[in-house]
C-alpha cells in the first residue's frame, strides 16, 4: 500500500515537471532563437513574456476541434496520446538527485529503480514513433502521408547508431566494477577513471546527433520540413491535439538531455553534493537541471545554424557514416574494458 | 523484483489518463461550427483530388527490413557487454566472430545498394 501512495505521488510530480519544463522549454526556446536573430521574442504576456506559454495553453484548450470527415477516426483521435504517453513515462528511471534519508526513510528521486532501465528507456522511446507514423498515416493527406513514411525511416535508421552506441557505454560500465550493469542509477554512481570520461566524450557528438534525429529537431526535422511538407505528419491536426504531438517533442528533448547528461556527464553529481542529505539532493538535482538546461541550449543553438539536410544525405549518413564508427567505437571499447578493466 | 515495475505501471495509466482528458476535454470547452471547407484535406490551396492511401515508394520498406535486420542484432549486444568483464578474452573474441558474420552481411547490403535513395 504504502508504494502504490509514494508511486503515485512521485508520477503526479514527474508529469507535472515535465509539462512545466515543456511549456517553459518552448519559451527558452522562442526567446533563444529571437536572440539568435537579434529579435526581442515573446515579451507581452507577463514581466519578459514569462507569462507565453500560460496563454498559449489557454488558446489551444479553447480552439475549435475539427475532426475531418476524410480521416480515419479511431487512430486519428489515438495517436496523439500514443506520442505523449511514451514521452511522459520515459522519464521514470533517470534519477533526478541521490537518495536522501528523512526521518529515518530512504527517498529515491526517480520514480522507478530498475536494472534494465538504459533497455527501459530506448523501448519506450522507440514506441513514440508509433504516434507520429499513424497520426500521419490517418490524417489521409498526401504531405502528412509523406511525413510519416520519412519520420518511420528517420527514427529506426538512426535507432541503429544509438543503440549500438548504448552498448558501448554500457559495457565500459565494466570498468572499475564486477560486472557491467543498465541501471541509471548505478551508472552515475560508477567512478570512471579520466581515460574513461574522454573516450566516452569522443561518442558524445555521435550520440547527440542521434539524439537530435530521433526527436526530429532541426537540422533533422524532415518529417516536418514546413516549405515542402507544409508541417508533415501533424498538418490535418489543430488546437490541443497539435499541442500534443508538440508536448511529446519536446519531452522527449528533455528526455534526451537528460539522458546524456546521465551517460556522459555525471548525471547529479557535480562539487558540493553530500549523498544522503536533503542538501545534497537538492544541489544534485540542481546541477543535473543545469546539465540539462546547457544540453537544451545545445539542440536550440543547432537549430538556429544549421540547415536542413536533404532526405537522401540524411539516410545515407545513418548508414553509411554513423553506423560503420559506432561499431567500431564498440569494438575499441570491447578491446579497451578486456586489456585494461 | 516485479514490484519495481509497479511504479512504471502507475505512472502509465496517469499519463494515459493525462492524455485522454487533454484530448476529450476541448471537444467540450471549445466552440463548434464546421462547414465543408473546414473538413477537407489541407493541400495549400489546391483541391484535392486522390485519396492519400495507395502506394508508396518501396525503399521505405527497404529501410524498414534493414532495420529489422541489424536491430535485433543489436540487442544482442546488451547481454554480452554486461558481462564481457567477466569472459574477458573469451568474449570478446566470441563476439568477434559474431560482428564478422554481422559486417559480411553489412557491406553485402552497401554493395547491393541498398543504402542508395533515388
Amino acid at each position: 500500500m504504502e508504494i502504490l501512495i509514494i508511486s503515485i505521488i512521485k508520477s503526479l510530480a514527474l508529469i507535472v515537471i515535465l509539462l512545466t519544463g515543456f511549456a517553459y522549454l518552448t519559451y527558452y526556446e522562442r526567446k533563444l532563437l529571437a536572440r539568435f536573430h537579434v529579435r526581442l521574442g515573446p515579451n507581452r504576456a507577463g514581466p519578459r513574456g514569462l507569462l507565453q506559454p500560460i496563454a498559449d495553453a489557454v488558446k489551444a484548450i479553447f480552439k475549435e476541434e475539427i475532426v475531418p470527415d476524410h480521416v480515419d477516426k479511431p487512430v486519428y483521435l489515438l495517436a496523439p496520446a500514443l506520442a505523449l504517453i511514451p514521452a511522459l513515462v520515459a522519464f521514470a528511471v533517470i534519477p533526478v538527485a541521490p537518495a536522501m534519508t528523512l526521518f529515518g526513510r530512504t527517498i529515491d528521486f526517480a520514480v522507478a529503480d530498475i536494472n534494465v532501465a538504459l533497455l527501459y528507456v530506448v523501448a519506450i522511446t522507440s514506441v513514440g514513433t508509433y504516434g507520429v507514423i499513424l497520426g500521419g498515416w490517418s490524417s489521409n493527406n498526401n504531405y502528412s502521408l509523406l511525413g510519416a513514411l520519412r519520420t518511420a525511416s528517420q527514427m529506426i535508421s538512426y535507432e541503429l547508431p544509438l543503440g549500438i552506441l548504448l552498448a558501448a557505454i554500457v559495457l565500459s560500465t565494466n570498468i572499475g566494477r564486477e560486472m557491467g550493469t543498465l541501471s541509471l542509477h548505478e551508472i552515475v554512481l560508477q567512478d570512471r577513471p579520466w581515460w574513461l570520461w574522454l573516450w566516452l566524450w569522443l561518442a558524445f557528438p555521435v550520440f547527440f546527433i542521434g539524439v537530435l534525429a530521433e526527436s526530429n529537431r532541426s537540422p533533422f526535422d524532415l518529417p516536418e520540413t514546413e516549405n515542402e511538407l507544409i508541417a508533415g505528419f501533424q498538418i490535418e491536426y489543430g488546437g490541443i491535439k497539435f499541442a500534443l504531438f508538440f508536448m511529446a517533442e519536446y519531452i522527449h528533448m528533455i528526455t534526451g538531455s537528460a539522458l546524456m547528461a546521465t551517460l556522459f556527464f555525471g548525471g547529479w553529481r557535480g562539487p558540493f553534493v553530500v549523498p544522503g542529505t536533503w542538501h545534497g539532493a537538492l544541489i544534485g538535482f540542481g546541477w543535473l537541471f543545469i546539465k540539462i538546461l546547457a544540453l537544451l541550449f545545445l539542440f536550440i543553438w543547432v537549430r538556429a545554424s544549421v540547415p536542413r539536410v536533404r532526405y537522401d544525405q540524411l539516410l545515407h549518413f545513418c548508414w553509411k557514416f554513423l553506423t560503420p564508427l559506432s561499431i567500431a567505437y564498440l569494438v575499441i571499447t570491447a578491446v579497451i574494458v578486456v586489456f585494461a578493466g | 523484483m516485479v514490484l519495481d515495475y509497479l511504479p512504471l505501471l502507475i505512472l502509465f495509466i496517469i499519463a494515459a489518463g493525462f492524455a485522454a482528458i487533454a484530448i476529450i476535454l476541448p471537444t467540450v470547452l471549445g466552440p463548434r461550427n464546421p462547414n465543408k471547407m473546414k473538413q477537407e484535406p489541407i493541400e495549400s490551396g489546391m483541391i484535392p483530388f486522390m485519396q492519400a492511401w495507395r502506394r508508396f515508394p518501396v525503399q521505405y520498406y527497404m529501410v524498414a527490413m534493414l532495420f529489422i535486420i541489424f536491430d535485433i542484432e543489436v540487442i544482442f549486444f546488451y547481454p554480452w557487454a554486461v558481462v564481457l568483464g567477466k569472459l574477458k578474452l573469451f568474449g570478446l573474441i566470441e563476439m568477434a566472430i559474431f560482428l564478422g558474420i554481422l559486417l559480411i552481411g553489412y557491406f553485402y547490403v552497401w554493395r547491393k545498394g541498398a543504402f542508395e535513395w533515388q
